[in-house]
């Protein structure tokens, strides 16, 4: 299990150095000198000069690469080209959003996604069952920003239930959450058919081994069987995919942000993308990036913890 | 003979592989023949008559400059298909060589390339597609750049993984003996019983890279107006679903039916061929 641990964990760092890596080659890719671009055609060589000193912008390409490693290892993200304010603390005043909205859409998909999966596997092949396997489907194939966009015709404009756009009155707790509703409903709609599928493929293996024909013949109740016996082994596979998919998560709410114009780091990407400010897109894939890496290995260790069998394929 | 035959019986027999069959066929078809489909020239613009809903002579209602909305969502097709059909294949031959030379070759490199997938499936591809596009500006080429680097490591994995388990069979441990060089065998040994899946799997792939695409398009940072594609009638008719939320909805239904049809027909196509795929 330590060897494990540790190239587990030794895999999350090497991806995000080659992220970094990736980063900084991409910066240095754009095309013009960036003491021009900063200080503008006018500015004199003395006053471009100092500019590059200050910036280290004067060193070989590879003293750059190591003096921004070690601002990153510090926390130093740099600053926005337009507002001169740290990166870091803009990254950390949108980040709450961005998880306020992806565990709000995690948390009601998997609130109604594992029951559902649970009851179309006890009940499999009954109406239940197939009813929920076509709203699966059906949730699974429209794409998350469609749902965003169709919720918006339909909620806001039409039935005019829910505001527009925004993230609600800072401190008024009940218009936050209204506003969140509408977002977190986009966000989460795939994750219902996903989970509901996962659990009912499992559950369905669980229900017929040994164990649980024991329970059976031991006369417990059926509810204790299902959700504490077999729900426990069932939801491994789920973990993983949630762990997996993660990414696609971030990237819904990634659309959600921008079309519902709610603050987080999806709306400050693409808005930081419009008016081309580098640095906080670098800092805020670095950050993404980074936290994509680190749930990935939690779910690994997780899981990993549970059942032996995987740490071997490392 | 019998076996193919069986496998095609199996296909048939199951209706929701057939009807994702058939919405596949359509898709290829409205895209290919969009001229014959399509009822209007999809840039010919009728002011007077914008933004008005759906009736005989328009049968998807018009835009915001009184272009028909069906004709561009059938024009749009030829973007997604595009899209798909570089994206996808390029992906599968280049992810099929890197995981055949993964699962064939010597440890380190074995090492190397997985290290490699990972680190690239470590990045969410909507936001490599930003970070893309704040570099390099919106293009067609650009978000066809960033569908291909982005699913090469699925394909690549899993060619490796057949390809290990075929590594010491006795038919390619006597390849070897004969003398056969290794590009040889992973040529024409390896690749022959290693592709099946990957074809599977690009079917369901299909759907992913297409929304990729009208996503992109949608947000403005990939196909730009005036082409037609999904993710720019989607994008104009946000900026007037006040007036007209036709725009909107006939553009969004294609996208619904593409990932229908090539999931139904990816997930037949599964049952028949490698049961063994299937989880969940």
């Amino acid at each position: 299990m330590i060897l494990y641990l540790f190239k587990r964990i030794l895999l999350s760092f090497i991806i995000i150095f080659i992220a970094i890596l990736a980063l900084f080659l991409m910066l240095h890719m754009i095309p013009g000198d960036p003491v021009s671009i900063a200080l503008g055609p006018r500015a004199t060589p003395e006053v471009q000069a100092a500019y590059a000193a200050k910036m280290h912008l004067d060193k070989p390409l590879f003293h750059q690469f190591l003096i921004f490693i070690g601002n990153v290892l510090q926390g130093d993200l740099g600053s926005d080209v337009f507002s001169g304010r740290s990166v870091t603390e803009t990254l950390s005043e949108q980040l709450p959003f961005t998880f306020t909205l992806a565990l709000t859409g995690l948390g009601w998909a998997a609130l109604v996604g594992i029951p559902l999966g649970c009851l179309s596997a006890i009940k499999s092949n009954s109406w239940i069952d197939k009813l929920t396997g076509v709203l699966s489907v059906g949730t699974i194939a429209i794409p998350s920003f469609l749902v965003s966009i169709w919720a918006i015709l339909l909620f806001s404009i039409t039935l005019r239930w829910m505001p527009v756009i925004g993230a609600g009155k800072p401190g008024d707790f009940l218009d936050q959450l209204h506003h969140l509703i509408l977002p977190a409903f986009a966000v989460g709609l795939g994750w219902v058919g996903y989970l509901a599928r996962m659990v009912r493929a499992s559950m369905l293996e669980v229900l017929g081994e040994n164990f649980i024909r024991t329970s059976y013949a031991f006369g417990l109740p059926p509810r204790t069987i299902i959700f504490r016996y077999a729900l426990k082994v069932a939801i491994l596979p789920t973990i993983t995919l949630i762990g997996i998919g993660f990414g696609s998560l971030l990237s819904g709410a990634v659309f959600a942000e921008i079309i519902f114009s709610r603050p987080g780091i999806g709306k400050l990407i693409y808005d930081m993308v419009l008016s081309r400010n580098f640095p906080v897109i670098q800092g805020a894939v670095l950050v993404t990036v980074a936290l994509y890496a680190f749930v990935t290995l939690l779910a690994d260790l997780f899981v990993s913890w549970l059942d032996p069998r995987v740490r071997e394929t490392l | 003979m019998n076996g193919s035959n069986d496998k095609l019986r199996m296909f048939f027999r199951n209706g929701l592989g057939v009807f994702g069959l058939v919405l596949v066929v359509l898709f290829f078809a409205s895209a290919i023949f969009a001229s014959f489909f399509a009822t209007h020239d999809p840039f010919a613009m009728d002011i007077p008559n914008r933004m008005s809903g759906p009736t005989l002579q328009n049968w998807a209602g018009t835009d915001q400059l009184g272009r028909d909305t069906y004709s561009r969502v059938i024009y749009g097709g030829r973007v997604a298909l595009k899209v798909a059909a570089i994206g996808v294949s390029l992906s599968l031959f280049i992810g099929l060589i890197l995981g055949m030379v993964a699962g064939y070759g010597p440890k380190w490199l074995d090492s190397l390339l997985l290290l490699l997938f990972d680190a690239i499936r470590s990045f969410p591809t909507i936001v490599l597609a930003l970070a893309a596009v704040a570099l390099l500006g919106p293009s067609l080429e650009l978000v066809l750049a960033v569908v291909i680097i982005t699913s090469i490591p699925g394909y690549a994995r899993l060619a490796r993984t057949s390809t290990l388990a075929l590594k010491n069979t006795e038919f390619i441990m006597s390849e070897k003996a004969l003398g056969a060089g290794s590009w040889l065998i992973i040529w024409r040994h390896i690749m022959p019983n290693v592709i099946g899946p990957l074809l599977i799997l690009a079917a369901m792939d299909v759907p992913v890279v297409v929304t990729i695409e009208a996503g992109l398009s949608f947000l403005g940072l990939g196909v730009l107006p005036p082409t037609a594609s999904w993710g720019t009638i989607l994008n104009e008719g946000y900026l007037v679903v006040r007036d007209t939320p036709w725009p909107i909805i006939a553009g969004g239904i294609p996208l619904i039916l593409t990932t229908l049809g090539f999931t139904f027909l990816g997930e037949a196509l599964r049952d028949v061929f490698d049961p063994r795929l299937r989880k969940g």
